[in-house]
């Protein structure tokens, strides 16, 4: 069957249910995508269908025939949308194995909803599990992106081009308060 | 701590500059080490040549880590280290998993291994040896090029310079890496820190945040095989037959292989497998441990926990001294087996060739997996190399004494001849045994006239986690493994009063159990805290006041526990509805001290664990106060207590593991539960300016917040919880 990944129409071979996870991890090579708990449970495997964030372990590759699907490894093209520029500010990873499917949980939440509340967060993101406890910072660096978003489509250039990668010394930025 | 180079050295560099171009230094393991486990280990009595960093002819100065990134934030913390002696350009800092081998054995243990809160202070000075050795020799490079002495020359951000004349570390590369290395460098005044004490980001996030930070799940080469085995329901199980026809009729499934743990299903990719082992059918034999029931054995701890135990520490009358209190304060308290529930399940890839066995996994304990692989091949632990990758969270379940997860999978290659990875389906992750053990822990605490205690007694009932593994000759003596205890017999409220007793009982189970992030402080944390607060209430002191008396002369509690109230604002009223409890607690070397604040909603349903119900407690704020010492990267330092506050709540709010009839009942996180985000307080963070010996972070942050949480719900509702996980009576 044909499947559109991250812009590329692809030709895959595999049965009508087997998981969209595992036609991207085993099939594709696109390893970005996490395998946590296979029911939906934790949230790392979570990808873009057509822009709406979904559940990759549990969702067969027939449903998605046809669809547009985007995985971390297509979120940009240099680890500089405004989700991962805040990540990185901010300092949100640590084991780092869920993280694909935070930044994906709240790159969708932002599409939807570019100023989350607190509330907004804390729905979007309580089915993905971190183990790590980073829970904190990523609420920080969700409205942290939120900004950033903002700048970057009212500016030209703006803040999606610059680096992400860490620099040395730099503290980093208070985290953001919440209620 | 003295640095040598050797002939073995001038090889490595023969091939590493064949390959980089560039310096190598490396290290010879001092011989005088402590080698607390090393018989799990084969640490030869010859010494062997070690690299912890590379300068390429591109000025990228590659540092190799000796630890497991797990989350840590080891892959940062030493390079820091490194950076600081070498005044390295920081943005040319790379970094990579050493190999496993016996020079990168860990400079208080023996054998390569992550665990203990160790990482940071055991390479303190290694690490700094090791930049300002590397440094020397680009120097003593650079002065012949310039023809002026080394003394005359300074070092700046990856670049050497004398007057005018400037070379960057690339450039001097290839000299410096053929000069003999001194005897002895000297390390950097601190004062003159740059590095060092900075709060610095970390080093793995571009990887990290863009799905190209390759963890054990990901690991893939041409011809790799997937298997997914088929294990016994009850622990100790065995197969007794198998069918594997129709799990061999599944597309993609190659072979159905036995193995000692079980029956594997080896296919093309993970879906075929599981497939093929939904499909396999297994006849066990289910052993001794079918009658297993987590609620039978706490009935026999408890029947334990009245009778007398091993004598973990005692000291006085403690009999005579409880009969001539004033009063006499009782409690029992109890604690579940818990499931690490790392977010990767376990797996591990292995390619056995001619003579040599190849390892990719996200490990704590590579010197254990190469013993433990040779064992199993019949070859030399030099033909073994493990590769490690990252881990998706380790928190003591990827360093088994008994390899098991390695095992296995080598197992199962072998048995396939052909490369394969094992992955673990969730279930079988928290089916898998190796939890943290269940305890439960009687006290009896004599009070005087003026509320303070004058005597204590205390049992503790629960496994061994060393018993029956290598590791037993080092951590239990006279019966007591000093991990099921550390914590009570060491605590400065009992070990301060003139008679005090401890007691152990360790019963044997079947249950496989194992160190969970902050081991025996993940329960004693817990007790003594909430003892502490128990006494206090029933004095009718504050807790904090009754705390500062206890610990006088204890002066690192002390600044951890006046830092956490001061900023979280103790004694000051709270919005209607909330409470407020504190503990403080030693473990790993640090002092962590933490306040929390919370809510009890009589409306949410009840405590129970169900799918989805929330807890009738919500822990609102965490006001966190630690004294590690140094803390080489502070932000690294604060990311760790937030973490492991999160992982504590999870345990103080939801997780339990029960058996049944020999089976685990859980299976998932719909079960299984762990603090999800909407759960998730706000964490305040504070360090203590400290010149103090160095401790941990990664664990440390994990034992206080049961306590404080079941300290703020009794400040709250006047209603004691001595039960993890907390649960509101209906």
């Amino acid at each position: 069957m044909k499947l559109t990944v991250n812009g590329r129409e692809r030709e895959v071979t595999a049965p009508d249910d087997m998981p969209l996870l595992w036609v991207l991890r085993d099939l594709m090579g696109l390893t970005g995508t996490k395998f946590g708990c296979g029911l939906a449970l934790c949230g790392a495997c979570t990808v873009h269908v057509d822009g709406a964030p979904l559940r990759s372990c549990v969702t067969p590759v027939s449903a998605v025939a046809g669809k547009r699907v985007t995985t971390i490894e297509g979120l940009s093209d240099d680890g500089t949308h405004p989700v991962q520029l805040a990540w990185a500010e901010l300092d949100v990873v640590q084991c780092g194995y869920c993280q694909s499917g935070q930044i994906m949980s709240a790159a969708a939440l932002l599409e939807a909803n570019p100023k989350p509340s607190d509330a907004d967060i804390d729905a979007a993101m309580t089915g993905n599990i971190c183990r790590c406890g980073t829970y904190q910072r990523i609420r920080a660096a969700i409205h942290r992106a939120a900004e950033l978003g903002d700048a970057s489509t009212s500016a030209t250039s703006g803040s999606r081009h610059a680096t992400a990668t860490p620099a040395h010394g730099d503290t980093p930025a208070r985290r953001g308060e919440h209620a | 701590m003295s640095a040598r180079i050797d002939a073995s050295r001038r090889e490595f560099l023969k091939t590493s500059a064949a390959i980089a171009g560039g310096l190598v230094i490396a290290f010879v393991v001092p011989v005088g080490m402590r080698r607390a486990a090393a018989a799990a280990a084969d640490v030869p009595g010859t010494f062997a040549p070690n690299a912890f960093l590379r300068i390429g002819s591109d000025d990228t100065v590659t540092v190799l880590i000796a630890h497991s990134e797990m989350g840590q934030g080891v892959w940062t913390a030493l390079p820091m280290l490194i950076a600081e002696e070498l005044d390295a350009d920081w943005s040319k800092i790379r970094v990579q998993h050493a190999p496993a081998a016996p020079a990168y054995a860990h400079t208080a243990f023996g054998m390569q291994m992550t665990g203990g809160s160790t990482s940071t202070w055991s390479e303190f000075d290694r690490y700094r040896q090791a930049g300002a050795l590397a440094r020397t020799l680009l120097v003593r490079a650079a002065a012949a090029r310039f023809g002026v002495k080394p003394s005359a020359c300074r070092t700046e951000n990856g670049v050497v310079a004398a007057g005018a004349k400037r070379a960057r570390y690339g450039e001097l590369a290839s000299d410096a890496a053929k000069l003999e290395a001194p005897a002895k460098v000297a390390l950097r005044d601190p004062k003159e820190w740059r590095i060092i004490g900075k709060p610095t980001r970390r080093l793995d996030t571009p990887e990290k945040i863009t799905g190209r930070a390759e963890f054990g799940m990901d690991v893939h080469f041409d011809g790799l095989l997937t298997a997914v085995v088929a294990r016994a329901p009850v622990f100790g199980g065995t197969v007794k037959n198998f069918d594997a026809t129709r799990a061999k009729a599944v597309p993609g499934v190659r072979q159905v292989v036995q193995v000692p743990t079980g029956v594997a299903v080896i296919a093309d990719h993970y879906w075929a497998a599981k497939l093929g082992r939904d499909a396999l059918q297994v006849e066990w034999d289910l052993g001794p441990n079918a009658g297993l029931d987590v609620q039978a054995l706490r009935t026999e701890f408890r029947r334990l926990s009245a009778t007398p135990g091993a004598v973990a520490t005692q000291a006085g009358n403690v009999d005579d001294a409880l009969a001539g209190a004033a009063s006499v304060h009782e409690a029992e308290f109890c604690v579940p087996y818990l499931a690490h529930a790392a977010m990767e399940p376990l797996n591990c890839a292995v390619r056995i060739g001619a003579d040599q066995c190849e390892i990719w996994t996200g490990t704590q304990f590579q010197t254990v997996d190469t013993q433990v692989c040779a064992q199993i091949l019949g070859i030399k632990s030099e033909q073994v190399a493990v590769n490690t990758v990252f881990l998706g969270g380790g928190f003591g379940r990827r360093a088994t004494p008994t390899s098991d997860f390695v095992s296995e999978a080598v197992q199962v290659a072998k048995a396939a001849r052909a490369p394969v990875k094992t992955v673990w389906s969730r279930e079988d992750d928290m089916r898998g045994g190796y939890y943290r053990p269940m305890y439960l822990h009687r006290a009896r605490v004599g009070v005087g006239a003026d509320g303070m205690p004058v005597a204590w007694r205390h049992a503790i009932v629960g496994q061994s986690i060393a018993a029956g593994t290598p590791f037993e000759q080092f951590t239990v003596k006279n019966e007591v493994d000093v991990t099921s205890v550390e914590g009570v017999s060491d605590s400065p409220y009992l070990k301060d009063l003139q008679h005090h007793h401890v007691d152990l009982h360790s019963p044997r189970t079947g249950i496989p159990v194992l160190w969970w992030r902050s081991v025996g402080h993940s329960h004693t944390g817990f007790v003594m805290e909430s003892l502490i607060d128990e006494l206090a209430l029933a004095a009718r002191r504050d807790p904090v006041e009754y705390r500062r008396a206890l610990l006088r002369d204890h002066p690192r509690h002390l600044a951890a526990l006046n830092l956490a109230v001061e900023k979280a604002g103790w004694g000051r009223p709270l919005p209607g509805g909330r409470g407020r409890g504190v503990a403080v607690h030693e473990s790993f070397g640090s002092f962590v001290a933490q306040v929390a604040e919370v809510s009890v909603d009589e409306t949410a349903g009840g405590g129970s664990a169900t799918a989805g119900g929330g807890s009738m407690i919500r822990v609102h704020r965490v006001v966190c106060a630690i004294d590690c010492g140094l803390a080489v990267n502070p932000e690294g330092v604060r990311a760790q207590m937030e973490s492991g506050i999160a992982f504590g709540l999870g345990a103080v709010l939801h997780s339990a593991l029960n058996l049944k009839d020999g089976r685990v009942q859980e299976s998932n996180f719909h079960d299984y539960r762990v603090l999800r985000f909407n759960e998730m307080p706000k964490v305040e963070v504070h360090i203590v300016p400290s010149t103090g010996k160095m401790g941990g972070a990664g664990e440390c942050g994990v034992p206080p917040i049961a306590a404080a949480v079941a300290n703020a719900v009794a400040s709250l509702t006047g209603q004691r919880l001595r039960e993890l996980p907390l649960r509101m009576p209906a």
